[in-house]
């Protein structure tokens, strides 16, 4: 640009004819915002990509393949399976015996034997096996039960397995897929909607089939329940008096500094305090869902706090003085006008401190919340905050930290849970502050 | 009585005493509401706060107290002899609370009566049989010893939650009382209240402070504890990290050098992605997106951060080390061996600091007055030489505020490293390698281990110091730089 008074002899210029200078400014001018463009496109495609592979892959988790079958188990064949000493090994031997028996009447054209039924088979003897020591009447009778197969089984269904890929193991063998084709065929075996997988605990290392998300949702819900009970009030409370009451001093700059402090601390340093002062030192018990709260509150508070006052700083000093000015005392304008004005920000606030609570990991493996102890349901109020549970995301680590790759497809499974969780708080949050927000 | 119906006898002394106070107040003007100092609600607030504050308080406190009281009192009522060789005082006494579980546990279940489990001292066999029944675990070999001290710590467990019942509610009642004494029409209750109130208020606040003090302390001692039986210098220049799993024998290696390494390397990859989308989305965003694609595209950019970080770990782990490997691995470069490298971690860690780099970015460079770009815009500078040269220096401090905003959460991220980045330490210039970081490192030494006895689990506590303290100086220096920039326009 100065360039222009330093170089007098210049050609002839013309503002209609752009000249080679304009010309490659105006070439890095359209490359600079095509740099900004390409960055943003970017950034959406990661976006993208992320939810197509988390549908994409998290999908097969929500079906299973299962077995419809009637079964008749006589008294005698129950009596000989309780006797033995792998009791749901027997009940599976039963069904084995009579879907051979069945195919057989059938006359179903492929080789087969009782072995390579086994392998389709899920861990069925133990659904079964209680299905009749609760109902004992049914003993004798045909009943119709739908029974889930192996994981692997599934896999072939969802297109995971196909015969070249397939390499023969004592899981599954080439050969079986043809069984599996014909059983499809005949109506035995079909893709059902896995409830299994939405209402069940974890399972066992060995049976993929059987693991389910439900009792870890449980125990993240346990969590939100303490999470909420505290940090709400008492980031209300902190908001309140940082905000209205404060005087300028010291200790008032220490809290402020500790809270911009704490909202940057890694998560995982918050589940070391967590196992240092709510284990070690207050020998709470351990996986807890109490803990897992108390950890969760201490790192979600400093977000409440920082939104609860933007809430209240949003709400102008017209409001407070006009409560002043009839004669209420400080407490009672805040408490009585104030507050209510900036609930929506801080209810909004709060929803959103959850939903970061609720996605959290890695605090919770350091009080161990793992995904295994999650076993069976809390029976309980007192149980479910006290007894050791696990919660979504780290039952989604404990799946996707195991070796069998079927459960791979139950931590996507489960992510599509946790986000429609995340989902469903942060549509609320944006509701509600589209229905409450006042500008004034 | 269990601690639920307690809390509930202490809430409902409470309630009754703000309903009786709000009454007392008002018979004492005969119902005149106007010669009351205060409303009536005062009054009965007055009682209520009179009633569950202090027991409540004191609830806490003893219910933090009590187990280390009696611990403390039975451990040393066990008599040396009762030691074994090679074990400890501290395992004996968890062998105790094993005992007084399973006598709960056996009393609970009728395999045995609850004087019996308070006396019996003969048979040892039998006492454990009748634990076995009620299908408690139960020591292999329980001693004379054991058991009355186990005996011990239950009669006084018992003792104790008597007398924390006991005293609770005296205090309720002794409260609600001092409460309604006081609730006659000249007593100052709303003043009372208001106080009282503010107090709460503050303690809520300084809660902050307290958790502050709780991180440093539980790292400061239980690092320092680690170091007395490791050496700091060898902690923190060792550049081997092999801990041996205790009972295993063999002595552990714990040099932090190769964690700090793969931690820094996996960061700076993570922010070669983030930074120059993250800042070069920001500009666009701010200087030349039009309000419709800005509604649209910030808030979508900004989802990215509000994923959780499992879903991001479990991205790298099954999406994104896959297809890394199918174009670096055998089949391509050959330079990756597995799924799980620096690569891996820091690319989707990068991804996930996109818009922690954009927002904060376009925050600081909507801050750069208008003025600076017109005067700018006057002098016949493009749009992109405007922001080259005038807006990108105005917000420098801020941006480079940002960026170590975002190292801070990369140095600090967990879950994404743990799936993503392998579990070796190794100190290697190849980013197809896998490494380790302190992070990582923290969860694989802490996870479902509870003896804070041995350095292997203790390290972790020296680690999480490190990583404090890092991530804490950067937050400080940032924000400091942050602030610094603020000033010159304000």
């Amino acid at each position: 640009m100065t360039d222009a008074t330093n170089n007098p002899p210049r050609h002839k210029t013309s503002l209609h004819t752009v000249d080679a200078r304009t010309k490659r400014r105006n070439a890095s001018e359209a490359r600079f915002k095509m740099y900004g463009m390409t960055a943003i496109l970017i950034g959406l495609a990661f976006l993208a990509i992320l939810a197509v592979s988390i549908i994409r892959a998290g999908t097969p988790a929500f079906t299973r393949t299962v077995f419809d079958m009637e079964l008749t188990l006589t008294q005698a064949e129950f009596e000989a399976a309780e006797k033995q000493l792998m009791k749901t090994k027997a009940y599976q031997a039963v069904f084995i015996d009579q879907l051979s028996a069945k195919l057989t009447e059938q006359n179903v054209q492929v080789a087969f034997d009782g072995k390579a039924i086994d392998r389709l088979l899920g861990k069925i003897g133990g659904d079964l096996r209680a299905h009749y020591r609760a109902n004992p009447g049914d003993l004798g009778k045909p009943v119709q039960f739908t029974l889930p197969a192996s994981s692997r089984v599934d896999g072939y269904f969802n297109g995971k397995v196909t015969r070249d890929t397939l390499v023969d193991s004592r899981f599954l063998e080439v050969s079986d897929l043809d069984l599996v084709d014909a059983l499809h065929e005949a109506g035995i075996i079909h893709s059902a909607f896995n409830w299994t997988f939405i209402t069940a605990a974890d399972s066992s290392v060995d049976n993929p089939g059987g693991a389910g998300i439900g009792a870890s949702v449980v125990g993240s819900f346990f969590m939100m329940i303490v999470v909420l009970g505290l940090s709400l009030p008492i980031g209300v409370a902190a908001s309140i008096y940082l905000e209205e009451f404060a005087p300028k001093n010291r200790f008032t700059d220490l809290i402020e500094v500790n809270i911009a402090n704490l909202a940057a601390v890694p998560s995982i340093v918050f589940g070391i305090l967590g196992l240092a002062v709510f284990i070690q030192f207050m020998h709470l018990p351990n996986s807890a869902p109490l803990v897992g709260g108390l950890v969760l509150t201490l790192m979600t508070l400093p977000t409440i706090i920082i939104s609860t006052r933007a809430a209240l700083k949003a709400v102008p000093p017209s409001i407070r003085d006009a409560a002043l000015g009839v004669g209420a005392s400080k407490m009672q304008a805040v408490f009585h006008h104030v507050l209510p004005l900036a609930m929506p920000g801080i209810l909004t606030g709060t929803i959103i401190g959850l939903a970061q609570a609720l996605g959290e990991t890695a605090p919770l493996l350091l009080i161990g919340m793992v995904g295994f102890v999650a076993r069976e349901y809390p029976d309980g109020l007192a149980e479910g905050f006290l007894n050791a549970n696990s919660a979504m995301p780290a039952q989604i680590y404990t799946w996707a930290a195991r070796a069998d790759s079927a459960f791979y497809d139950k931590a996507w499974g489960g992510i599509i849970i946790l986000l429609i969780f995340l989902l469903t708080m942060n549509i609320i949050a944006i509701l509600l502050r589209r229905r409450f927000e006042r500008r004034w | 009585m269990s601690l639920i119906w307690l809390l509930g006898l202490v809430l409902a002394i409470a309630a009754v005493g703000y309903a009786l106070g709000r009454t007392r107040a008002l018979s004492s003007t005969n119902g005149d509401i106007r010669k009351l100092h205060s409303l009536p609600s005062y009054y009965g607030a007055n009682v209520a706060l009179k009633s569950a504050i202090p027991a409540l308080l004191v609830l806490v406190v003893w219910l933090v107290a009590q187990p280390l009281i009696v611990s403390g009192v039975v451990s040393s009522d066990i008599p040396d002899s009762a030691i074994p060789e090679g074990s400890s005082r501290g395992l004996v006494m968890s062998e105790v609370k094993r005992v007084a579980a399973g006598l709960d546990g056996a009393v609970a279940a009728g395999t045995m009566s609850a004087s019996y489990a308070a006396s019996a001292q003969a048979d040892m066999d039998d006492v454990t049989k009748r634990m076995r029944d009620a299908q408690q675990i139960t020591p292999e070999a329980l001693t004379p010893e054991i058991l009355t001290a186990g005996q011990r710590f239950r009669a006084m467990v018992a003792q104790g939650k008597w007398a924390m019942t006991a005293v609770v509610l005296a205090l309720a009642v002794a409260g609600a009382f001092w409460g309604l004494r006081e609730s006659h029409a000249e007593f100052r209750a709303r003043n009372t209240v208001e106080r009282v109130t503010k107090v709460l208020l503050i303690a809520a606040a300084s809660l902050a402070i307290l958790t502050t003090v709780g991180i440093v302390l539980s790292l400061v001692f239980n690092t320092y504890e680690f170091f007395t039986m490791y050496p700091p210098l060898e902690f923190f220049f060792g550049t081997t990290w092999a801990p041996s799993f205790s009972g295993r024998g063999g002595s552990s290696e714990l040099g932090i050098v190769p964690l700090l390494w793969g931690t820094f390397y996996i960061s700076i990859v993570a922010l070669a992605v983030a930074v120059p989308i993250g800042l070069f989305s920001a500009i666009y965003l701010s200087e030349y997106a039009g309000p419709k694609v800005r509604a649209i595209a910030k808030p979508l950019l900004e989802v990215l951060a509000g994923i959780p970080t499992i879903v991001y770990g479990l991205f790298a782990l099954l999406t994104v080390g896959p297809l890394l490997v199918s174009i670096f691995g055998k089949d391509g470069f050959g330079w990756m061996q597995s799924g799980t490298a620096v690569m891996t971690a820091g690319i989707v860690m990068g991804i996930m600091l996109i818009p922690f780099v954009s927002s904060l970015s376009d925050d600081i460079i909507n801050a750069v007055p208008q003025s600076l770009r017109d005067g700018s815009y006057g002098l016949g500078a493009t749009k992109s030489e405007t922001i080259k040269q005038v807006v990108l220096p105005a917000a420098l401090p801020g941006i480079v505020g940002a960026i170590l905003l975002a190292a801070s959460r990369a140095i600090g991220e967990t879950m994404i490293v743990v799936l993503g980045a392998g579990a070796a330490a190794r100190l290697s210039l190849n980013p197809f390698e896998a490494m380790t970081t302190v992070t990582a490192k923290i969860v694989s030494q802490l996870t479902g281990d509870t003896d804070f006895s041995s350095p292997e689990m203790l390290v972790a506590f020296a680690l999480g110091m490190t990583l404090f303290v890092v991530t804490l100086g950067l937050n400080i220096f940032a924000l400091y730089i942050v602030r610094k920039y603020r000033e010159q326009y304000e």
